[in-house]
């Protein structure tokens, strides 16, 4: 499946501040709003750059400090950008049992990278989170917005294949 | 309303097999300490907002489904409290054996040495330093110290997570410099990216180095300086012998200890403890819900001491001479100034200005506005607080 | 029920959850769509939630015109055509690809359908549930009509007393209980919170309900807050959640077109309305004051109680919270009575539990049993045993919070207390069976490592406490036990559970403890003989190639990441046992399964 490589179009750069403006306007003032204030400034980027939390917190009325705590406490902010596609490998209980460890090896192997760093060519961020709720799927893993099920490490590779687009991954592997 | 006072409910609660009244409202943690009974606390700071994370005031309080901490708990009319038994002291002992397991061992070199809470508890459980770094070992923390400003000095490897230095920041100073960052174990009070005091909107009052319950947070120009070197020997030879820091001072033969007066930097009135040793100011701090300040300072009244011992300040008057400053004496001095003044008063009264300070006590402020208008002649009179 | 098919011949359902998209419903979808477009079919084509057949998707169900079904598994795209061609174009059932048929349901897998009574999920799997003229085409909303034109909210707290229902998070306190204390808390402004924050791992039955019958959660909170007296609703659902999140805000959408949120309901002066918060990664969410105190968006801690939600919850206000399933059985409560869901269960525990079997269970999926089923009776009738000829070894329940129970523990009922009693907890209700190739300590470990991950930090018992219990753990699997190791675990234990904060450090050292009260000797084994007797810890097993099975293809030596296989092709292989670092990727590339660890 051809796919053009988007990864610098996919999220607005941390100088527009457009999407602030926006989010701000739809939450305004209302009461407790920082995380949703928050996700969909990640939404909008990609991750939270201190530039936009600084905006975000100066507009909305709250301390840099608790922005900050809070965006630091939940596990889906990112305080760095990842790459065009986030894998994340499910260690959910069930997938543990059938082996969460090796897939999350596997994907690390294919790509090069260990858990929570990106591919050099800025494809794939890899990260190891908890359960999913698909656990009579496991070991599963998702791929951007897709969810991959009942995996074995030997088809992780034909499943990387399939985001690979016009910059394949790493090649090199045999099996 | 009888008497222009004004009513509050009571409440009558048992503790520990005796009654006890209070006004409704209470926490179990007030009405104990209203009735001299002892409960640990580590998270607690009567200035701030309870908080209920350390689990040390943990109490057993009959009907409830769970151990309830004493600092949040309201206490209800008829409620029966236990403080302590067997149970609940073993649960305190581990507690501070968890957190000692992850406090580095320097007590020996530590200013807070006497005066740490966390060490008060690990002496009343008995606790060696040799028993907590086998009991529980594992893991520990590995922080770079922040020194990075001449005022406030963060070691969070002896920090533990009682959140007060947020509390205190936000609550009583509201500036909220500190908020908690990442989650679990990972987690500390600090700023944002790490980022160093100077470049938050920390004011640098100090507040948090006044509630912080171990060395986490210290003040540095308590601790940079040679003297200092001697305050601390004193508190932990102190500490060794067992001995009031009185008692200490009265053996080794030093002079003065600790002095309790007003600041005089403003008109709040907030009280200061000065300590010094040997003739030398080597820390201020201010005594807890005393007075109007109740026990909270700003930078000036924590920190603005030094010029009392300082090497530039002048013990003698100074005339100047041929375009040079010569030292002189207080006759000849106030000979010039009432010669000179004279002849103004005579020819232009209004050449004269005269600037008084909010460091002068109401008194002198009321004389020296006389002297201006009433001796001199003059109605150029202004105070440093307009400036 | 959908199974007329409109007119149609037949009517054909697809299960589109997200288990079902995970398998390749997707590509399914496409293909039906594409063939009874142009092949003239004379089919009613439509979607469903998850019907919990979680080992047989993606799944179709074809029903015909007299209300019979088949529902046939492991449907592929390529399969679609010939599913058409001979069920629907032919009448032919295609056998092999059965999975229940109404006929004989409990043939093929039938007896996981059968043995279970579906009152939460009574209609996944039925209903498209993007179509709210579908629910209430099976009675929808009639519940909560009858409630709020006919009934007094203290009637309506009285029926759900009378279910004698128990909240279905975990926690298991009375509903009925619950939202009596909020409705006396006096003032104006409550909120009703559901808590579809389902963390545990193992856990999906929330996700199911809210992908497969999100209306049923939405009446039934529409009833909660007529009783309590809320009228402000809120949905705290995992961010993880991507579907379920969509056809909330599609389902609240269709609510307010047909004025069952908003004002006036039905008629009535009652209003009331929901709003969908996205959770932001933290299990420790799920606890009802560390969920407040997101909504307020503040960092996930939670707060000591009392004060109780339904004193002073969100924004200090009187606030009641109830779990998805609980949520979802109210509806069923007020159309049906309460006293007919009491009728099913146990005397303490009544109505039905959903169950998630996960694991080394041939059937892996949804299974909601009244209350009383024994746990063989879970595991074996409607899951079908273990997976793979194996043995039963334990099963997990309730999560991080929960224990494992041996195979002796097998007869006992699910009921709470009964649970409780064996040193487990039914929880959210994840059951995760393990077969003997499960290592029970690192199943501890494994749990107590996510408690660690999760542990908001606050309080010292459970950000310290088990942390140390982890390295206890992670060094006994480590072959560096020590004799003292287990006294303090067990010691440890019982002052982070008595001291914690909340529930998540107070139930922390439950895997540990059941684990060492019916599995001690794998903890002593590991500790004194060095022995990992499930195959599993690599500190303490060796893997070797089982020269009568290999067949010498090669796969393992090109994986090694230490180079210590050897062998020639076509020969068996042989691993040098000091330079094997024990990482198994080997054995899960063996194609002939010829790597033993032991």
């Amino acid at each position: 499946m051809e796919k053009e490589c988007t990864c610098s179009n996919r999220f607005a750069d941390v100088d527009d501040l457009g999407p602030v403006d926006e989010i701000i306007s739809k939450y305004g003032s209302e009461k407790g709003a920082l995380i949703p204030l928050l996700q969909e400034a990640q939404d909008a980027y990609g991750y939270l750059d201190e530039k936009i939390m600084r905006e975000l917190a100066q507009r909305a009325g709250y301390q840099l400090s608790q922005v900050f705590g809070v965006a630091t406490f939940f596990s889906q902010f990112r305080l760095n950008p990842i790459g065009e596609y986030l894998i994340k490998v499910c260690h959910g209980t069930a997938c543990h049992v059938a082996g969460a460890t090796q897939i999350t090896d596997e994907v690390s192997n294919q790509l090069g990278v260990k858990e929570g760093e990106t591919t050099p060519d800025n494809k794939f961020t890899l990260e190891s989170v908890m359960c999913l709720g698909a656990c009579a799927l496991a070991p599963i893993m998702v791929v951007g917005d897709d969810t991959h099920g009942k995996l074995k490490p030997t088809g992780i590779k034909k499943i990387l294949k399939q985001y690979a687009g016009p910059t394949a991954a790493a090649e090199g592997d045999d099996a | 309303m009888t008497n222009g006072r004004l009513e509050v409910e009571e409440i009558t609660v048992e503790i520990d097999g005796s009654k006890c009244t209070a006004p409704k409202g209470s926490t179990i943690l007030d009405i104990a300490k209203a009735n001299g009974v002892d409960i640990p606390t580590l998270c607690y700071d009567p200035r701030l907002s309870p908080y209920g994370a350390c689990r040390l005031c943990l109490v057993e309080v009959e009907g409830a489904r769970a151990l309830l901490p004493a600092c949040y708990a309201q206490a209800d009319d008829g409620m029966v409290i236990r403080t302590t038994n067997e149970k609940l002291e073993r649960i305190r002992k581990t507690l501070v054996e968890l957190l000692m397991s992850d406090h580095p061992m320097e007590c020996q070199g530590c200013s807070k040495s006497g005066r740490c809470e966390l060490q008060k508890l690990a002496e009343r459980y008995g606790i060696t330093e040799s028993e907590s770094t086998s009991t529980f070992a594992g893991e520990t923390h590995e922080y770079e110290m922040h020194r990075e400003n001449p005022f406030v000095m963060r070691d969070y490897n002896k920090c533990i997570m009682c959140g007060r230095c947020i509390r205190i920041c936000r609550e009583v100073q509201g500036v909220g410099v500190y908020d908690f960052v990442n989650r679990g174990f990972k987690a500390i009070p600090g700023t944002p990216y790490d980022k160093p005091l100077q470049e938050t909107p920390c004011e640098f009052c100090g507040q948090c180095i006044s509630t912080c319950p171990t060395g986490a947070i210290k003040a540095r120009p308590y601790e940079d300086t040679g003297r200092v070197a001697a305050r601390d020997m004193l508190r932990n030879a102190c500490a060794y012998f067992k001995m009031s820091e009185e008692d200490m001072m009265e053996a080794l033969g030093l002079e003065g200890w600790v002095t309790r007066t007003t600041c005089a930097y403003c008109g709040c009135g907030c009280q200061l403890d000065i300590h010094v040793i040997d003739n030398k100011v080597v820390e201020i701090t201010s005594p807890l819900m005393v007075g109007s300040g109740q026990g909270n300072l700003c930078v000036k009244g924590r920190f603005g001491y030094e010029f009392i011992g300082s090497d530039e300040r002048l013990t003698k008057p100074l005339i100047r001479k041929d375009g040079v400053l010569v030292e002189s004496t207080w006759e000849d001095a106030l000979g010039l100034v009432a010669e000179k003044l004279g002849e103004a008063k005579k020819s232009s009264p209004d050449s004269v200005a005269v600037l008084s300070s909010a460091r002068a006590t109401n008194e002198d402020n009321y004389l020296i506005q006389k002297f201006a208008r009433a001796v001199i002649g003059t109605n150029n009179v202004d105070h440093c607080a307009r400036l | 029920m959908s199974g007329n098919g409109n007119g149609h011949k037949y009517k054909v359902v697809l299960g589109y959850g997200t288990c079902g998209i995970a398998a390749g419903a997707t590509a399914v979808k496409d293909a039906l769509e594409e063939a009874v477009e142009g092949g003239g079919y004379d089919v009613d084509l439509d979607i469903a939630g998850c019907m919990g057949l979680c080992f047989k998707e993606p799944v179709v169900e074809i029903f015909d015109r007299e209300g019979g079904s088949v529902i046939y598994g492991d449907i592929t795209a390529k399969k679609v055509p010939q599913l058409l061609d001979e069920h629907v174009g032919k009448g032919q059932v295609i056998e092999d690809w059965v999975v229940k048929r109404s006929e004989d349901p409990n043939a093929c897998e039938g007896d996981f359908l059968e043995n279970q009574l579906r009152v939460v999920l009574r209609n996944c799997g039925k209903i498209n549930p993007e179509s709210i003229d579908e629910y209430i085409g099976i009675g929808g909303y009639e519940g909560a009509k009858k409630a709020l034109t006919s009934m007094t909210p203290e009637e309506v707290i009285d029926e759900v007393s009378a279910s004698g229902i128990r909240g279905r998070g975990g926690a298991g306190f009375p509903t009925g209980t619950k939202w009596g204390f909020a409705r006396k808390s006096p003032g104006d402004v409550k909120y009703l919170i559901c808590n579809a924050d389902e963390g545990d791992p193992g856990a999906f039955m929330d996700r199911s309900v809210l992908e497969g019958d999100p209306h049923s959660v939405m009446e039934g909170m529409i009833l909660a807050g007529f009783a309590i007296g809320a009228r402000h609703g809120l949905i705290y659902c995992r961010a993880e959640y991507p579907l379920a999140l969509k056809r909330l805000d599609i389902a609240i959408e269709e609510c307010h077109e047909k004025g069952f949120l908003g004002e006036n309901i039905f008629g009535t002066d009652w209003s009331f309305d929901v709003k969908v918060k996205k959770g932001a990664g933290a299990f420790v969410c799920g606890e009802e004051t560390a969920m407040m105190a997101s909504i307020e968006g503040q960092r996930g801690m939670p707060r000591p109680r009392p004060p109780f939600p339904a004193n002073s919850g969100l924004w200090g206000k009187p606030t009641n919270i109830n779990n998805v399933e609980t949520f979802a059985a109210i509806p069923w409560i007020i159309y049906e009575g309460g006293e007919k869901y009491a009728a099913i269960g146990t005397e303490k525990s009544k109505g039905t539990k959903v169950f998630c079997l996960a694991g080394k269970v041939r059937r892996t999926g949804l299974a909601e049993v009244p209350m009383g089923y024994t746990l063989r009776q879970v595991i074996f009738d409607v899951g079908g045993g273990i997976a793979g000829g194996k043995e039963f070894k334990a099963v997990q329940m309730g999560g991080p919070s929960g224990g494992c129970l041996p195979e002796s523990k097998l007869d006992t009922q699910v009921d709470y207390d009964q649970i409780t009693a064996a040193g487990a907890i039914i929880g959210s209700g994840g059951m995760i069976v393990a077969d003997n190739r499960t290592c029970m300590v690192d199943l501890a470990r494994y749990f107590l490592s996510f408690t660690q991950d999760e542990s908001c930090g606050k309080c010292t018992p459970c950000r310290i406490g088990t942390k140390r219990m982890l390295e206890i753990l992670e060094r006994i699997c480590e072959g560096k036990g020590e004799p003292e190791d287990i006294d303090k675990l067990q010691n440890l234990a019982a002052d982070i559970s008595a001291a914690s904060l909340c529930a998540l450090g107070g139930t922390a050292p439950n895997p540990v403890l059941t684990t060492l009260r019916y599995f001690k000797d794998e903890y002593e084994d590991h500790i004194f003989n060095h022995k990992c007797a499930a195959g599993s810890c690599p500190a303490l097993i060796t893997l070797r190639i089982d020269p009568e099975t290999c067949t010498g293809c090669g796969a393992c030596v090109k994986v090694c990441p230490t180079d210590a296989i050897t062998g020639e092709k076509k020969e068996p292989h042989l691993i040098d046992s000091e330079l094997c670092i024990r990482c198994k990727m080997c054995l899960s590339r063996c194609p002939s399964e010829s790597i033993i660890s032991e």
